[in-house]
């Protein structure tokens, strides 16, 4: 009997660092047998032969910035079956998101010399605003056994399990000690969505939102409380506006402290 | 005249997005451009009215692959801005955090990257089949550098420890031990590397070039040093803006920077071994005359060895450091902002990184200008296929478009970073 054809995983790359991608090289203990589970398809940041499409599972890192992008991810989803976006740039436009608040041409001169060599969108925006998405996946950069599971999950057509909670519940589940109630160290875990295994705490640092908003959160009442910590508007500001800093929640957040 | 254009429309196996274009007619070469076009970030432009806290977790996000040389460079940044020089085990540790950092990109380099090309294999994946207790050891060996980063900086991609003034938390001696037990493995598997490599079949290509690298007096650089080549450069890294000028091409998202006085030079793995050979350990010093090497090499498709014997030092230097860490008292010092220019540049894995950052009285950063290794070495790619090319023409265009990717990926090339946007010099005259 013939056997089975292997599932094709395409990985795309839009703006971003390529760390959301390299989380996929840096799974040393299971490349391996990934790559026997699964046809690496197209990956060029790995490899130099590129399969036709169409793929089974497409990953999508970076945000979208340019006109070129902007078209090239609709070809992109029309190959896919199932697409996910790995990452805050591509799940929330990422850093370079930060022009979304200024004027992009102040951004271009500031950097160039010869801004008319340079093509770019006013916004950076996170690939759903463009096409359907099966799938997100948080963090700056992402979980790598977060990213196993969503690939295992979605090949074998079930749901992957990636809690919707707060990295404050992370906190509480590996007994690390508040730093904001011990400490009074400004913190954004309350707010922010699971998946790091509450790193920053577990080094006694405040939280600063890489894994974006959780669902529903109550930013406004956290906000109230980093005030009486004594951080001021204008860092306010500055702490909703990092690497998710377009994700809605945060966005209205941080501009509801703009003077 | 027969003329024709080779293109390489996408670059694989470098990190981020550029294409490569060469124009021939008859037997000579007219024209080469590698095109960087990742799509521009404008880091510089949005770091401004940040707190100079901030720069390290920002800047990191330049560049998956090598976050820690980011943060690297804008810690020194900031603490020279600030007047605070981090000495003792503090300065130890972030040694030894940025010696993982190295065996984890240079493994991932060498095995993963750019061995395919010297054996003839599309990928990692497809010379898994034939050689799989190398990719093995590869795969082990990466992994031992990322431990480094991840028990020290908390995970290995975008660390979140790392802050000026040194660490939020800082590990203890016994925290440290099981890492030594691994690195004595690795340092045998580098070694074992650095056999591997000596034996692929090399192309007979060298040229005069300018080096630049740091160099410190008593160590191969890493995080100090001055700025020195082997063409009479030498000054403190205070003074990089008056050597070195950034030019923006029509063709590239990402800026040429090359020497004032003589134009194009080459950074990273190979001008650090050519300008501080003396300085490596004697075990590394060891193999790399076994594997015929000299105390200078100037071919670059002889960087994967020389890449391979930097591994070995950084794993030997990672377990002295071990073995003589004392942990320090406080994790950090403190810093007081001032009204500053400060400037910093470290060894990233792929050559210099400069960063100079301006700040306020309140530690607000007001500009900021960051010169990653790749953009220093575009032109010295381009320069080398141009010499490369000519020698290529009896091959069919395949071959041809192989051994200029193969040329490319020696100076393992890393266009996010390049392309996150490089601050500009005009000069008039
Ligand atoms: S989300 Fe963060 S880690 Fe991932 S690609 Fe974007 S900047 Fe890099
Ligand atoms: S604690 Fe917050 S900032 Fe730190 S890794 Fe987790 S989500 Fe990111």
């Amino acid at each position: 009997m013939a056997s089975k054809r292997k599932p094709k995983l395409a990985v795309w790359k839009f703006a971003s660092c390529d760390g959301c991608q390299l989380s996929l090289l840096d799974c040393e203990d299971e490349l391996l047998s990934l790559v026997d589970a699964i046809e690496i398809a197209y990956f060029p940041e790995a490899s130099r032969a590129m399969v036709k499409g169409p793929y089974d599972l497409s990953l999508v890192e970076g945000s979208i910035t340019t006109p070129h992008d902007a078209e090239r991810i609709h070809r992109i989803r029309r190959a896919s079956k199932t697409l996910v976006t790995i990452g805050a740039c591509a799940t929330a436009g990422g850093i370079q998101a930060l022009r979304n608040f200024k004027d992009v041409k102040e951004f271009v001169s500031i950097v160039y010399a010869t801004p008319a060599y340079i093509e770019t969108l006013n916004k950076s925006t996170p690939i759903a605003d463009h096409v359907f998405v099966d799938f997100e996946l948080r963090g700056c950069p992402i979980n790598k056994s977060q990213l196993l599971e969503v690939i295992s999950a979605l090949l074998h057509g079930r749901k992957p399990n990636t809690p919707p909670h707060s990295v404050c519940i992370e906190c509480k589940r590996r007994g690390v000690v508040c730093v904001m109630v011990a400490h009074g160290t400004p913190c954004l875990g309350p707010v922010t969505h699971a998946g790091c295994n509450a790193l920053c705490p577990s080094y006694h640092r405040g939280c600063y939102g890489c894994f974006g908003p959780m669902e529903t959160p109550n930013t406004n009442s956290l906000s109230a409380w980093w005030s009486r910590l004594g951080v001021g508007e204008a860092d306010l500001v500055r702490v909703f506006r990092g690497f998710n800093a377009y994700a809605e929640p945060f966005r209205k957040e941080s501009e509801a402290h703009e003077v | 005249m027969k003329s024709k254009t080779i293109k390489v429309d996408y670059l694989a196996r470098v990190e981020g997005e550029g294409s490569l274009m060469i124009k021939l007619k008859g037997d000579q070469v007219v024209d080469v451009k590698l095109k960087i076009f990742e799509p521009p970030r404008f880091f510089e432009a949005f770091l401004r009215g940040r707190h100079y806290s901030e720069a390290p977790d920002i800047t990191a996000r330049i560049c998956g692959i090598c976050p820690i040389a980011y943060q690297m460079s804008a810690v020194h940044a900031m603490e020279h801005a600030c007047g605070v020089v981090i000495d003792g085990p503090l300065r130890a540790l972030r040694r030894l955090i940025y010696c993982g950092e190295w065996i984890e990109s240079h493994t991932l380099h060498i095995y993963m990257l750019h061995a395919p090309d010297f054996l003839g294999y599309a990928d990692v994946m497809q010379m898994a089949k034939d050689y799989p207790d190398h990719v093995r050891r590869g795969l082990q060996l990466k992994k031992i550098g990322n431990e480094i980063v991840r028990l020290i900086g908390g995970r290995e991609i975008h660390p979140i420890n790392v802050r000026v003034g040194g660490f939020y938390r800082v590990p203890t001696k016994h925290d440290l031990a099981p890492l030594a037990e691994q690195l004595k493995w690795a340092r045998e598997a580098a070694l074992e590397t650095v056999r591997w490599t000596a034996q692929f079949p090399f192309p007979e290509f060298d040229a005069d070039y300018e080096f630049v690298a740091l160099r410190h007096p008593d160590e191969y650089p890493l995080n100090q040093g001055r700025l020195v080549s082997n063409k009479g450069l030498d000054v403190a890294v205070e003074e990089f803006d008056q050597h070195f000028v950034e030019h923006h091409v029509a063709y590239s998202n990402a800026l040429h920077s090359t020497l004032k006085e003589r134009g194009a030079y080459l950074v990273g793995p190979l001008a650090r071994y050519n300008i501080n050979f003396d300085k490596l350990s004697p075990i590394a010093q060891q193999a790399a005359r076994e594997a015929g090497l000299g105390p200078s090499c100037r071919n670059p498709f002889r960087s994967i060895i020389v890449r391979s014997v930097e591994t070995l030092y950084a794993c030997d230097e990672a377990l002295r450091l071990i073995e003589a860490y004392q942990m320090p008292d406080q994790p950090a010092v403190a810093i007081e902002p001032r009204a500053a220019t400060g400037y910093g540049c470290t060894e990233a894995p792929r050559g210099i990184l400069y960063h100079r950052y301006r700040l306020d009285d309140q530690g607000t950063i007001l500009d900021a200008k960051i010169v990653p290794p790749t953009s220093q070495n575009q032109k010295m790619i381009e320069q080398d296929l141009w010499r490369l090319v000519p020698e290529l023409m009896s091959f069919s265009d395949e071959k041809i478009t192989w051994q200029c990717e193969q040329a490319i990926r020696n100076y393992d090339p890393c266009i996010s970073c390049a392309t996150h946007f490089l601050k500009l010099h005009i000069e008039r005259e």
